[in-house]
């Protein structure tokens, strides 16, 4: 098997380190976790504020071109934009709107469609979402049982969506459902008429869902019809390198976490960390972080690959996604009592990362994927 | 630094592919007027094999003068030389040794064993027992050194010896590198689960040391010995192969022979395919930023992670073999390995078992993780300050 050329050096970018900076920096002000507490514990998890200042950083368009009102950067600065994020398990929008719609607009929609919808999402005056998952078929996304008709001139849709993050903050939804023209992506306002949007009570409470019911709601565009089932494949495997990195970011709060508290709790006359059996677990989390984010940076590296992506995303999908559950798990044991305590933030970490693992795929879901692309 | 070094390198290369043109040149030749123009190691000094430059340079050199047919086989057939010795002699040595040692060394003429283990010091190197007494401009030692590759080969071997036994243990000992032909020196195949002696016993029975064939100022032994230990692990851990190689590569061979389609076998498959990816591309990530001047803990843990790994792959393909898994091709006859390469399934599902015990233990390993990467503290050592002969042993 031939090895994938990677031309993009690990090295960081003076760019991608004042993104980083810049990040921490916001976050640690804007939104310190006694906010996200804040924020977990009300009814819409977010404040528009915060969205609005995110797009005054850039944020809300970083991967969407210059000529549509973004910031024009990739998917390496994405990276670590995401992985900042993580770290402080940032509440929000940014992964269904920044991430995943615009992905999906930039791979699927015409250039009318772009024009519009990107320099509305990167200015930060529309929010959008996915709503492609259906029960029972989960994250296979290929036969939505959602049907678009035509009516008055128009299409109409009718169906329910699962597991459709931060509806009740989005202005539109990016639905995908069948036709007799094939499967289409069609744009739904989020807050019009035949829309319920219904808040669903979560697992992960800094990162909102909601189930979408649509009884004959009227489309606005159709972003496109026919053969999308490939370019909806790839925006998800963008979604899933880009989610890697939040992951990645999250396990590695969590692993210093654990390693701070080993050096100064003290229990038989010495530091717990000074223990192998807790040492070594330390250890062990350093190993699986380290391996996750080289999948993570790996994938966000190859995105112009389509062939290596579809290796690349699955697999940083699996190790991302059993690493953060894993480090976030053995982060609270590392802690004891406490770390089972409401008041201590290892639980934010633990929903977040066993959530994450499931939005997009299951690491076996993913693993599954990675074996189709290898011929395994 | 940088690439601007590119082009004189290459320069170099090309010349001596049209000096001694590969095929047609002795491999002992070659290797010797690769030596000689700083294309053996090349961050070493110019005089010593080396341009002074980086180690990439030598990746990049090792790779054209494979693509243009020259062997690289040396690295293998003096692997503790070439991959540990020359580390040692770099870092430790007089300019007066390794004027004697290196050539030869990467030449092949004179191969080179590691004497460090013994049975009763193990993970716990640093209290071994061989002595070594001076007598005038000589030292007299013995003692015994267990799971020494290549030892029955060797014309040196890299020793540690207890030069002071009333010293604390790191603070006695002495570094030496010692004639294998010498009188006293005995070497017995040390045979391995496989059936196989890769390893040997090393008897030394008032073996002759000239003290100028010491490493390093008497006592500063245990330092030369980390050095070796660490260029042993970068080794072992630190290298990056390709895609789907070595275990991996045989377990998809395996399954994809055996037509086996379950599928938690094959989820199984993939979830080792995706460790083996991770660790392969942790190693690429930590081997580029550290030619970048960027050292970080993606660096430390090859080593560890290629042991559970290669216990894990190889035991599922012997697994995926199913009613065959319970053969063993080559029988037990105790013997002298061909080569140490890529074993079949089955040999390999035993001869990994020592993955996670030679050049320090997965257990020695996750300490150093812990201790010197993260930072944790270490244990209470009972046997820091005591003098070495008052420290119990069994």
């Amino acid at each position: 098997m031939a090895d994938p050329a990677i031309s993009v050096p690990y090295a960081p970018t003076e760019e991608q380190d004042l993104i980083r900076s810049t990040a921490r920096q916001f976050l640690a002000e804007r939104i310190p976790i006694e906010k996200v507490r804040e924020l977990m514990l009300s009814d819409e998890g977010f404040e528009a504020v915060l969205w609005k200042e995110m797009a005054e950083l850039g944020w809300t368009g970083l991967v969407v071109p210059e000529e549509h009102g973004g910031a024009g950067l990739g998917w390496v600065e994405m990276s670590v934009l995401l992985e900042e994020m993580g770290r402080v398990v940032t509440p929000g929008p940014f992964l269904a709107s920044a991430v995943m719609a615009t992905a999906v607009i930039e791979e699927l929609a015409g250039d009318e469609d772009k024009e519009e919808l990107l320099a509305a999402l990167a200015s930060g005056e529309s929010i959008a979402t996915l709503a492609v998952f259906e029960q029972p078929r989960g994250w296979e996304i290929a036969a939505p049982a959602t049907r678009a008709t035509v009516s008055n001139g128009g299409w109409v849709l009718s169906g329910m969506k699962r597991a459709v993050l931060d509806a009740h903050l989005s202005d539109l939804l990016l639905v995908t459902a069948g036709a007799d023209d094939g499967i289409g992506v069609y744009v739904v306002d989020a807050k019009g008429e035949d829309v319920t949007v219904e808040q669903e009570s979560v697992l992960d409470p800094t990162r909102r869902q909601a189930t979408v019911i649509l009884d004959g709601a009227v489309s606005r565009s159709r972003l496109v019809s026919g053969d999308v089932v490939a370019g909806l494949t790839h925006a998800l495997r963008l979604a899933t390198a880009a989610l890697a990195s939040e992951q990645v970011g999250g396990a590695q709060r969590c692993m210093e976490m654990a390693v701070e508290y080993a050096k100064t709790r003290h229990q038989f006359g010495r530091p717990i960390g000074s223990y192998q059996s807790i040492k070594h677990r330390c250890a062990n989390m350093l190993m699986k972080v380290e391996h996750a984010r080289s999948a993570a940076y790996h994938a966000v590296r190859v995105t112009d690959d389509r062939a290596e992506l579809a290796i690349a995303a699955p697999l940083a999908g699996a190790l991302a996604s059993e690493a953060y559950v894993w480090v976030a798990g053995e982060n609270i044991q590392v802690h004891g009592g406490i770390g089972f305590t409401w008041e201590h933030d290892a639980h934010l970490y633990l929903k977040r990362a066993k959530a994450s693992s499931l939005l997009l795929g299951s690491p076996r879901h993913q693993r599954d994927r990675l074996g189709l692309a290898l011929g395994i | 630094m940088s690439d601007a070094d590119y082009p004189r390198v290459d320069a170099l290369v090309d010349e001596l592919i049209a000096e001694c043109p590969p095929g047609k040149t002795d491999d002992i030749e070659f290797w010797g007027a690769q030596y000689d123009k700083g294309l053996a190691w090349a961050w070493h000094p110019e005089g010593f094999g080396g341009l002074g430059l980086e180690r990439r340079h030598q990746t990049r050199v090792n790779r054209r003068l494979e693509e243009a047919g020259a062997s690289i086989e040396n690295r293998y057939t003096n692997l503790l030389g070439i991959a540990m010795g020359a580390g040692v002699l770099d870092a430790h040595a007089t300019d007066e040794q390794k004027r004697r040692w290196l050539r030869p060394m990467f030449t092949t003429e004179e191969i080179w064993c590691q004497l460090f283990s013994e049975p009763g010091a193990g993970s716990d190197v640093a209290g071994l027992a061989t002595r070594a007494v001076r007598d005038g401009d000589e030292w007299v030692v013995n003692g015994q050194k267990v799971w020494t590759t290549l030892a029955h080969l060797a014309k040196w071997g890299m020793v540690v010896t207890r030069t002071d036994p009333n010293a604390p243990k790191h603070q006695g000992l002495t570094y030496f590198v010692i004639d294998m032909e010498a009188p006293g020196v005995e070497v017995r195949p040390l045979y391995q689960i496989t059936g196989e002696a890769e390893f040997n016993e090393v008897f030394f029975n008032d073996v002759r040391i000239p003290d100028e064939n010491r490493i390093d100022a008497v006592g500063a032994g245990w330092r030369v010995a980390v050095t070796t230990l660490m260029n042993e692990r970068v080794a072992i851990g630190g290298s990056a192969i390709p895609r789907e190689s070595g275990y991996i590569g045989q377990a998809v061979e395996v399954w994809r022979e055996t037509g086996e389609d379950d599928l938690v076998l094959r989820d199984r498959l993939l979830e080792l395919w995706a460790e083996a990816e991770a660790a392969r591309l942790t190693a690429l990530r930590a081997n580029e930023l550290a030619s970048a001047g960027i050292p970080g803990p993606e660096g430390s843990t090859g080593k560890l992670a290629w042991a559970n790994l290669n216990k894990e792959i190889t035991a599922f393909t012997v697994e995926l073999l199913g009613l065959d898994g319970t053969l063993y091709p080559g029988g037990y006859e105790l013997r002298r390995p061909e080569r140490i390469a890529q074993h079949e399934p089955h040999k390999a599902f035993l001869r990994t078992r020592a993955n996670s015990i030679e050049g320090g233990t997965s257990e020695i390993m996750l300490n150093i993780l812990g201790e010197r990467v993260l930072g944790l503290p270490g244990e209470p050592r009972v046997d820091k300050d005591v003098p070495w002969v008052e420290v119990p042993r069994g």
